[in-house]
C-alpha cells in the first residue's frame, strides 16, 4: 500500500492547518512570517502566513483577519485547539527587509514589526517559541513536516536548511 | 469605490493609461538601447495578493523587482518586472559589457553595478510612463528613489502590496508588458504593474470627467 502525502500550500493572508504524513508549506515570503504551531505528538499542525502586524491598522471593515499576526495567531490556535491539538508550540521564519530603507516610508522596514508582532501574539498565548529564522533580506520559501516537527527553510544562494 | 464595480468604460481608461505611459517609457528604452520596442495591449486586472504575484510567474519566480512608491495627486506603486537574463541583457547594453552575467549568486562589485544600471533604466521608465501620464490627467504625480531587488517573486511583491493591503485584499492592476525582439530570439520582456491606492481611481475618473 502507498501512502499519498500531500502539500498543502498556504497563500498569502492565508491560514491553514495539516496532519502526518502531509506536509505545509508557503512560497516567497518576503516582510511577511510563516508561523508554525504544531502539536508534536499528534502530528498535528498549521501555518499562518501574515502580511502585517496589527489589525488596528486596518481602514477597512470586514478586513481578513488572516492578514493581521495580532488576529491570525489566535484563530490558527483556536483551529488547531479544535482539532483536538494540544501542548502547542511554534517555529517562525520570515519578516526581511526587502529593500534598504532610505527614503522609503515605514513599510519598507515592515520586516521588523511583523517579527514583533507575532513574538507578542505568541507571548499572550503563553506559546513557547521552540526556533526561528527572522530578518535579513532574503525571501524564504518554508516547509513544515508534522511527522518530524522539522521547518525546512530554501533562500536563494542557500542550501536548504532546518529549523 | 468598489474594486469589483470597474464598468466597461472605466476598465478602458485604465488601459488608456496603461498605453499611453508604458507607450512613452518604452519610446524611453528604445532610444536608451537603439533598438526597436513592441508594446502589448495593456491589461487590467483586479486581483488578490496571489493572484498578482502570479502574474509576475508565481511565488517563487526569481525577478528583478524595481518598485517606486509614487507620490502627488495619484499615490500608489509603480513595479517594473523583468526577469534575471533580461535585466542582464539591459545592464550589458547599458555597461558596454557583453561579459556581464548576472544571476541570483551574483554580489560584490557586479551585483553594485547591475543594482546600479538597473535602477537608472528604473528612473528613466518610471519618469517617461508618469510624465505622459501627468500630461494626459494634467495631474501632478512624483516617483520616489527606485527600491531594486533580485529575489523571489512573492517576496518582493508583496512589498509594494503592504500599502493598500492596509484598505482591501484587492489591487487595481495596469499591466503592460513590452517586449523587444531579434531574429526571433526574445532578449527582453518587462512588465509594467501600475497600482494605485483605491482612493486614486475616484480623483483619477473625476478629473478626466467620466465619473
Amino acid at each position: 500500500m502507498t501512502i499519498t502525502k500531500t502539500i498543502v500550500n498556504v497563500g498569502i493572508a492565508d491560514t491553514k492547518t495539516v496532519r502526518h504524513p502531509n506536509t505545509i508549506r508557503t512560497l516567497g515570503l518576503g516582510s511577511c512570517i510563516g508561523t508554525v504551531l504544531y502539536d508534536e505528538k499528534r502530528g498535528i499542525a498549521g501555518l499562518s502566513h501574515i502580511l502585517l502586524p496589527n489589525s488596528s491598522q486596518a481602514r477597512a471593515a470586514n478586513s481578513n483577519p488572516m492578514k493581521y499576526a495580532d488576529t491570525a495567531i489566535p484563530q490558527l490556535l483556536k483551529m488547531l485547539q479544535e482539532q483536538g491539538a494540544r501542548n502547542i508550540k511554534a517555529k517562525m521564519a520570515g519578516g526581511a527587509q526587502m529593500f534598504q530603507a532610505g527614503k522609503g516610508t515605514s513599510f519598507m522596514r515592515i520586516g521588523d514589526k511583523n517579527i514583533e508582532a507575532v513574538q507578542e501574539a505568541l507571548r499572550k498565548l503563553n506559546i513557547r517559541i521552540v526556533s526561528s529564522d527572522v530578518g535579513g533580506n532574503l525571501g524564504r520559501t518554508i516547509e513544515f513536516d508534522p511527522g518530524s516537527s522539522k521547518l525546512s527553510i530554501r533562500k536563494r544562494n542557500h542550501d536548504i536548511y532546518t529549523i | 469605490m468598489d474594486a469589483f464595480q470597474l464598468t466597461a468604460f472605466q476598465k478602458d481608461i485604465l488601459k488608456e493609461i496603461g498605453n499611453i505611459g508604458a507607450g512613452n517609457a518604452a519610446t524611453s528604452l528604445s532610444m536608451l538601447l537603439g533598438q526597436k520596442i513592441d508594446m502589448m495591449v495593456p491589461n487590467v486586472e483586479i486581483a488578490d495578493f496571489n493572484e498578482v504575484i502570479e502574474l509576475v510567474g508565481g511565488p517563487e519566480q526569481p525577478i528583478v523587482g524595481l518598485m517606486f512608491q509614487i507620490e502627488g495627486e495619484i499615490t500608489g506603486v509603480m513595479a517594473i518586472v523583468v526577469e534575471i537574463e533580461e535585466a542582464e541583457y539591459l545592464v550589458q547594453k547599458l555597461t558596454h559589457n557583453d561579459q556581464f552575467r548576472l544571476s541570483e549568486q551574483t554580489d560584490g562589485a557586479e551585483l553594485d553595478i547591475a543594482m546600479s544600471a538597473l535602477s537608472e533604466i528604473g528612473n528613466i521608465l518610471t519618469g517617461s510612463y508618469l510624465t505622459a501620464l501627468s500630461d494626459f490627467t494634467g495631474m501632478n504625480l512624483q516617483p520616489s528613489v527606485p527600491h531594486l531587488g533580485i529575489d523571489m517573486a512573492g517576496a518582493i511583491m508583496t512589498v509594494g502590496l503592504l500599502e493598500i493591503s492596509q484598505v482591501t485584499d484587492y489591487a487595481i492592476i495596469i499591466d503592460t508588458e513590452i517586449r523587444q525582439e531579434e531574429e526571433n530570439h526574445e532578449n527582453i520582456k518587462g512588465n509594467f504593474l501600475f497600482i494605485p491606492d483605491p482612493e486614486s481611481f475616484q480623483k483619477l475618473f473625476a478629473k478626466l470627467g467620466w465619473n
